[in-house]
């Protein structure tokens, strides 16, 4: 049985961080405190990184030299302080500043996991994807690998778990599980469905801006032909369009 | 532009690294760099660097290389057989390289893996600010027969060996660890089990994580439960879903689901990753020892280093050797 903490609460991560901790499960007010949180705590003196997760962000610190003790617990001090002074978890959602429209296959062997995934939600594939292409999700998290976006939520009919065995997916692959979306940067073994696959590519090595898709960005998925995505292979951008709108 | 190093065989993972790309975890990026900083160091305090610069890591085996600008290169981390020219040249050392020399790099003698660094780095283009290759997200590739690299300036090419007196590290032993967000799911009797129990380095072990085996019962095993997956680095200790420990490495994801139960002391990651198979480690909750800032760590380097003395009976033309030029007070070094 997992043992619950109290929530939210700072805990110790290592010699050179905390990690503030919103809820241990997840939930869309658990994703804004992390995500508000972060840019809050980038304000305090000495903490070089805020790395938002799902529900919690991670607060790194020098941890080097003798006055490490003391920058640590002044920085701890802050961060309680932060915490304390604000109801995080009754942030009201923000509109997305940014929208990303990706090209999406989900044709045959783009899709293996598809009918499985569909079967999950109780409809048919073609309602199943129809929900998904309604649907008008954000970007929740970037990690795992670089630019990967955790997506969602997605309509309740897809909070199935994830599999306990796991398949290989290429780079591009559109994978589902609790109620949300995860596109592959590069081909990983993942216990989550492939539903579909895109020409975008999360992690773009070499380009102006790498990780182009940043945290609470909403996606449109735009259905494309598995024919038609080829088409769009040479770009990593893979036809990906973004509107800024503010 | 200098010279080049020309690597004429290549051990089987081989890969240009530097301390990495700290600051872009936040985006997905894990720092990557050496999986045993402190070689690196050691190489820049026996080359008289102000900061650590990009050499090869060698896991395992090392390999045949050229250069062909005169060079030293630094030989560190876990001591590996070495010959320029054939003659034996000494581990924790930097050596000078004469164009069309070769240096021979076999296998390590003790600890994972070695490295070798060029008097002035080596000088690829950086790829978000770091040359290191970070294999798991493809920025880089392993290097291979014919490669060729090029070389940063060297400052002082034709300066005497020198050598470094280094603490062991190669032979495994405790590893100190810190307490992490989750540590307090697992019972006493699970931290308790797991500091007694004995661990090697596991097979499924590479630059992302080491797998750590164990014959003791693993009862510091626990579910995920369905905690959101959470901010993962280095260091940090993994309980997978059979039991087994992984010790994520420097190319380490940075969001991950299974329940960590602490994090390596960063001063005793060098210790773990230069664990090989047959060298037994343990765990152990301790208080944050501190860490010295980059400059305290150069300055403490370079007390050890020594010139390197040659027995004359290994140098092949001794006679060419001017032995004697101009004899000095001994005290030159100490006047303006």
């Amino acid at each position: 049985m997992i043992k619950e903490e109290a929530s939210p609460a700072l805990h110790p991560l290592g010699m050179d961080g905390f990690l503030a901790r919103f809820d241990s499960r997840f939930s869309l007010e658990a994703n804004r405190a992390a995500q508000a949180f972060a840019v809050a705590a980038r304000d305090i003196e000495g903490v070089e990184e805020a790395i938002p997760a799902l529900a919690s962000v991670q607060l790194r610190f020098d941890s080097t030299g003798e006055t490490a003790p003391a920058r640590r617990a002044t920085i701890e001090a802050a961060l309680q302080d932060l915490m304390a002074g604000r109801d995080w978890l009754a942030l009201p959602e923000s509109p997305a500043d940014r929208r990303w429209t990706l090209p999406v296959s989900f044709d045959g062997a783009d899709a293996p996991g598809l009918t499985e995934a569909a079967a999950k939600t109780g409809l048919t594939e073609t309602q199943a994807v129809t929900s998904i292409l309604e649907a008008a999700p954000r970007v929740l998290a970037i990690g795992f690998a670089p630019g990967q976006p955790y997506v969602g939520l997605l309509p309740e009919a897809w909070d199935f778990p994830r599999q306990t065995s796991l398949s290989d997916v290429p780079a591009g692959a559109l994978v589902a599980a609790i109620r949300q979306l995860v596109l592959f940067a590069n081909a990983s073994p993942t216990g989550w469905l492939q539903i579909g696959r895109c020409a975008f590519r999360p992690f773009q090595p070499g380009a102006e801006d790498p990780m182009p898709l940043r945290q609470g960005d909403q996606i449109r998925l735009a259905r494309v032909s598995a024919h038609e995505l080829a088409g769009l292979e040479a770009d990593p951008m893979g036809g990906a369009r973004l509107e800024v709108l503010t | 532009m200098s010279g080049v190093l020309k690597i004429l065989s290549a051990g089987p993972m081989l890969t240009v690294q530097d301390l990495g790309r700290p600051g872009l975890a936040d985006r997905g990026l894990s720092r990557g760099g050496a999986q045993d900083s402190l070689a690196l160091w050691e190489a820049a305090a026996l080359l008289g660097l102000l900061a650590p610069v990009a050499g090869i890591e060698m896991p395992g085996m090392g390999g045949r290389f050229m250069v062909t600008e005169k060079t030293r290169v630094a030989l560190t981390g876990a001591p590996m057989r070495a010959s320029i020219e054939g003659r034996p040249v000494p581990w924790h050392a930097a050596h000078s390289l004469a164009p069309g020399e070769v240096l021979t790099i076999g296998g390590v003698s003790s600890g994972t893996t070695g490295y070798l660094t060029p008097g002035g780095g080596i000088d690829s283009d950086p790829v978000l600010g770091s040359r290191a290759t970070h294999l798991a997200v493809r920025i880089g590739a392993l290097l291979a027969d014919g490669d060729t690299l090029p070389l940063g300036k060297d400052r002082a090419p034709s300066a005497p060996p020198q050598e470094l007196r280094v603490a062991p590290r190669f032979e495994g032993g405790q590893i100190r660890i810190l307490p992490g967000p989750q540590t307090a799911l697992f019972s006493s009797e699970q931290i308790r089990a797991f500091e007694a129990a004995s661990f090697t380095r596991g097979p499924r072990s590479n630059r992302q994580a080491i797998q750590m085996l164990s014959e003791a019962e693993p009862v510091w095993h626990r579910a995920s439960g369905g905690m959101a997956s959470e901010p993962i680095q280095a260091g940090d200790i993994q309980i997978t879903g059979d039991g087994t420990p992984f010790v994520l490495g420097a190319e380490c994801q940075t969001i991950g689901g299974y329940p960590r139960i602490g994090s390596v002391h960063p001063e005793d990651m060098p210790k773990l990753v230069q664990a090989g198979a047959q060298s037994t480690l343990s765990f152990r909750f301790a208080d944050p020892a501190p860490i010295p800032t980059g400059t305290e760590r150069l300055r403490a380097l370079t007390r050890a280093i020594t010139p390197l003395l040659r027995d004359p009976a290994t140098i092949p033309d001794l006679l060419g050797y001017q032995l004697i030029s101009g004899v000095t007070a001994g005290d030159d070094l100490d006047r303006d």
